[in-house]
């Protein structure tokens, strides 16, 4: 039996344990008066007696999946002549790649060591076997715990405290996949990273002021060294980034503020939904949009002012990134100004403030706190954007602080080094690893002191 | 007296001043909004602009003669022959014909660039249709080349035409047949069904919308109960304590980690340690169900806080465990709500490109992926790889992708909208 079909027939026992279990509740209840006699309604005892039939038989299956391969692989390398026991890591996985490709037929058997194909044939009698042992285990498990419930059902039986019981323990397990998410994101940059650092320093990385992870492969390769300093990245992407805010904050905020105070209702329920659109196109449309119409606009500009513009400008990316943030911008801000509570612009107003004395004075200062949490967020976003400068920036790390020449980001240099072809021992794809670990941690920062921000300030007028 | 008069002349002046102030920031708010439906306009108008003329394609009218020598075919019942057939021979004949005076390689090599190499295919699937037109001429519209068609719409505009990599002999043949009418544009439905080509005028997005769609639907399979149930824990069950503050401030910056993070997770965890296979559906779904938990959690725990308490304790009034209350009382009146923030949450996943393409989503794949465990890519890392094609005729096309997937992300956030406004109850 596959294991699809495995599945679909576990589904069906658990389906009829329901029906069953549910049938003889109504019956043990009969004799004492109907189903009022029951401790539960008869749906708990149905559904108690499917999670008895499915749970141990699907913890079961789901461990077996996990461990069977590396055991079965373990079994058939012990089984090759010595000629072929490999000593790396490396020679090893090519031979287990090898002895699975024999045994699906992708390589024909002519082709490889006799042995190997021994190894192959080895491995598919395994595989069947294991395959049938585990339909065998898993369907009497099944059955097991079936009759179990049966067996055990009376009138007295707390079935709905039991059924609640696993349900909430699967609510819970649901929650926790957030933790879980996390933990493996720390782990996985951290522990890639760790390997990385023990190729290139920690200090070199973080005070390094050239960056060019083009390193040999082969020994008689002519490349450089690769250097590893992030220095220049870091510098690419502040500069994109604040090329951005200086374009959403500005922009973001007086529209929020516009449409909170000034705009008439038609003009607001006309400019908020539109502007809202800007916030949902995604982020690969703004990097076409960087890359074909406003880096060539900018350059043309340049070049008429007499200026020289790379054709891959920090300012191109900057001011669409920035085009793109100004909804995010402008809908936080709304939030905040419209939570200032009316009775202070009311008494800015009666004193003889005008409209924008009472929002520079009095509106401001109140949603300030709001506003810079969620320019906060503005700028984790920002330093976290990848599409738009992977296709709208340069490659080429160069340490400079003129917004009409290309520079490079962290997010550039992750994706450049991870798309297509990984060696996993080289520093060069794990230096990748690295920079997401700092990217990481940065945002990180930035989200929880955003967070922190913005919910003390909502403490104190709620 | 005069100490009076001079104030009320103060407040005069400053009035003016202040009152000027007013008018400028009205202005800048103005202008603040100006600039974003600006960006809006333009934005569009541009990729409208660009786009458009792709949905659109040239065909060339051909006279086609199905001649048994040419194709090699000696007997039109043996499926064989007809798969081996030599219909590019047949297609070269058939331009032959039509301008006779070709003679030199490189000549014929610039009259066979006029069609596309994927005629010949035309030519197979009626022969095999139908075998009695073997030894028969026909009239056929086959699709023109890239470099034809993008040539042929500029012609179509303002005054001069782009010529590109069109020569100029080949722009007197193109005369010939504009002057002829055999040559035109029709609706482009390869653009639809067809999976990516590396020549512009084969590339569909087919393959790619298909492979959106499956990862999306396994992404919301996924994502939307868990999310669900991991919400309704937090609001209804969890106690107040140091693990629910935590899983609390976790989902809380993991809507703000940034998407690529999520591929560096795919990427060592999933395939380096569970060895899930790259491009395929399963392994986007994973990611983008990890990137898009955190925004249905959120809104679903808004959507169930939303609840007036009232029904809960009725329910609990009558009865009902806290369990009960949750599955029959609550979690029914909070769908709405939960199911517009899941369209929202996948309306983001897609339009996300930067995960996948460290889980090798970004593969040249020509077959349109019919399961969950086929290479498959997705339309907007298609965007990308099209964006990258040095051929003019995908800027085209790119434009065309990116109006489909602004269609689709479009209507899902109206659908979100019009359910928010009909279905969510206010209590």
């Amino acid at each position: 039996m596959t294991t699809p079909t495995l599945f679909i027939s576990l589904l069906v026992m658990m389906a009829c344990l329901y029906y069953l279990g549910r049938q003889r509740s109504v019956a043990l209840a009969r004799p004492l008066g109907g189903i009022r006699s029951l401790h539960s309604l008869p749906f708990y005892y149905g559904v108690q007696a499917a999670l008895w039939c499915g749970l141990p038989a699907l913890l079961l299956l789901i461990l077996w999946l996990l461990f069977d391969e590396p055991i079965i692989t373990q079994i058939v390398v012990a089984t090759l002549p010595d000629h072929l026991q490999m000593n790396s890591e490396a020679e090893y996985n090519l031979l287990i790649n090898q002895i699975e490709n024999v045994a699906t037929g992708a390589l024909p058997q002519d082709s490889v060591d006799p042995a190997l194909v021994e190894a192959a044939d080895e491995l598919l009698r395994l595989k069947g076997i294991t395959q049938m042992a585990l339909s065998l285990v898993t369907l009497a498990v099944a059955m097991a715990g079936g009759a179990w419930a049966w067996w055990k059902m009376s009138p007295q039986l707390q079935a709905r405290n039991q059924v609640e019981v696993v349900f909430k323990s699967a609510l819970l397990l649901c929650a926790c996949v957030a933790i879980l998410t996390t933990l493996g994101i720390a782990l996985s940059v951290l522990f890639e990273s760790l390997r990385f650092f023990q190729a290139v320093p920690f200090t070199e990385f973080i005070f390094g002021m050239d960056w060019s992870p083009q390193t040999a492969i082969r020994a008689d390769q002519v490349g450089g060294s690769g250097s590893f300093g992030m220095v220049p990245l870091f510098t690419g992407t502040l500069l994109i980034s604040l090329i951005a805010m200086t374009v959403a904050v500005p922009a973001g905020l007086m529209s929020a503020i516009y449409l909170a105070e000034y705009a008439s209702p038609k003009l607001r329920s006309f400019a908020k939904p539109t502007l809202e659109i800007l916030a949902g196109v995604p982020t690969v449309v703004y990097g076409f949009f960087a890359a074909l119409t406003v880096a060539p606009f900018v350059r043309e500009a340049g070049m008429g002012l007499g200026l020289t513009v790379s054709s891959e400008s920090a300012l191109a990316a900057g001011l669409v990134m920035g085009i793109m943030i100004i909804p995010f911008i402008s809908s936080l801000s709304d939030d905040v100004i419209n939570a200032v509570p009316q009775n202070m612009r009311d008494g800015s107003l009666a004193l003889g403030a005008t409209h924008s004395e009472t929002i520079k004075k009095v509106i401001f200062p109140a949603a300030l706190p709001g506003i810079v949490g969620g320019v906060l967020l503005a700028v984790s976003r920002a330093i976290g954007e990848t599409m738009i400068v992977v296709m709208a920036a340069g490659m080429a790390a160069r340490l400079t602080a003129n917004p009409l020449e290309a520079v490079t980001t962290v997010t550039v240099q992750i994706a450049t080094l991870l798309v297509g072809d990984q060696e996993f021992d080289s520093p060069k794809t794990l230096s990748a690893f690295a920079l997401g670990l700092m990217l990481f941690t940065v945002t990180l920062m930035l989200n929880m002191l955003a967070l922190k921000v913005v919910k003390k300030y909502r403490e104190q007028y709620d | 007296m005069t100490e009076n008069k001079n104030n009320t002349e103060l407040i005069q002046k400053s009035l003016a001043r202040r009152y000027r102030a007013e008018k400028r920031f009205q202005w800048y708010g103005m202008l603040a909004i100006a600039f974003g439906l600006l960006c809006v306009a333009v934005l569009f108008t541009d990729i409208i602009g660009k786009g458009h003329g792709a949905f659109r394609q040239t065909y060339i009218n051909l006279d086609v003669y199905y001649d048994p020598e040419v194709l090699g075919i000696t007997d039109v019942s043996d499926k064989a022959q007809l798969m081996v057939a030599d219909y590019p021979a047949m297609v070269k004949q058939a331009l032959r014909q039509r301008f006779g005076d070709v003679a030199g390689r490189k000549e014929r090599r610039e009259l066979n660039k006029l069609v596309s190499n994927s005629a010949s295919y035309r030519l197979q699937d009626r022969l095999t249709a139908s075998p009695m037109l073997l030894g028969k001429k026909e009239k056929l519209w086959v699709v023109a080349d890239d470099d034809t068609d993008t040539y042929f719409k500029s012609m179509g505009g303002r005054g001069e035409a782009f010529t590109g990599r069109v020569t100029e002999r080949q722009q007197v043949w193109l005369k010939e047949l504009i002057e002829s009418e055999a040559i035109r544009l029709q609706f482009n439905w390869n653009f639809f069904t067809n999976g990516d080509s590396r020549e512009p005028e084969q590339a569909g997005i087919g393959g790619a919308a298909m492979g959106s769609l499956l990862t999306l639907l396994l992404t919301f399979l996924l994502s939307f109960p868990v999310g669900v149930a991991a919400a309704a824990y937090l609001e209804e069950f969890a106690p107040k304590n140091r693990w629910t503050d935590l899983i609390e401030v976790n989902i809380n910056n993991l809507a703000a980690v940034p998407s690529i993070i999520f591929g560096l997770l795919g990427l060592a965890i999933l395939i380096n340690v569970f060895h899930v296979p790259r491009s395929i559906p399963v392994i986007g779904a994973l990611v983008l169900t990890l990137m898009t938990l955190p925004t249905i959690i959120i809104s679903s725990r808004a959507a169930i806080k939303s609840v007036p308490p009232s029904i809960r304790e009725a329910a609990i009034g009558i009865g009902a465990s806290p369990m009960q209350v949750v599955l029959q009382h609550v979690l029914p009146l909070a769908m709405p709500g939960m199911l517009t923030g899941a369209i929202i949450g996948m309306a983001q996943a897609l339009g996300e490109t930067a995960p996948l393409l460290m889980i090798g989503m970004v593969a040249f794949i020509v077959d349109i992926p019919s399961g969950f465990s086929d290479p498959a890519t997705v339309l907007p890392v298609q965007i990308f790889l099209w964006a990258d094609s040095p051929e003019r005729a995908f800027v085209e096309k790119t434009s065309a992708a990116i109006m489909v997937l602004l269609a689709f992300l479009i209507s899902m956030n109206t659908v979100a909208a019009v359910l928010r406004r009909r279905l969510e109850r206010r209590w």
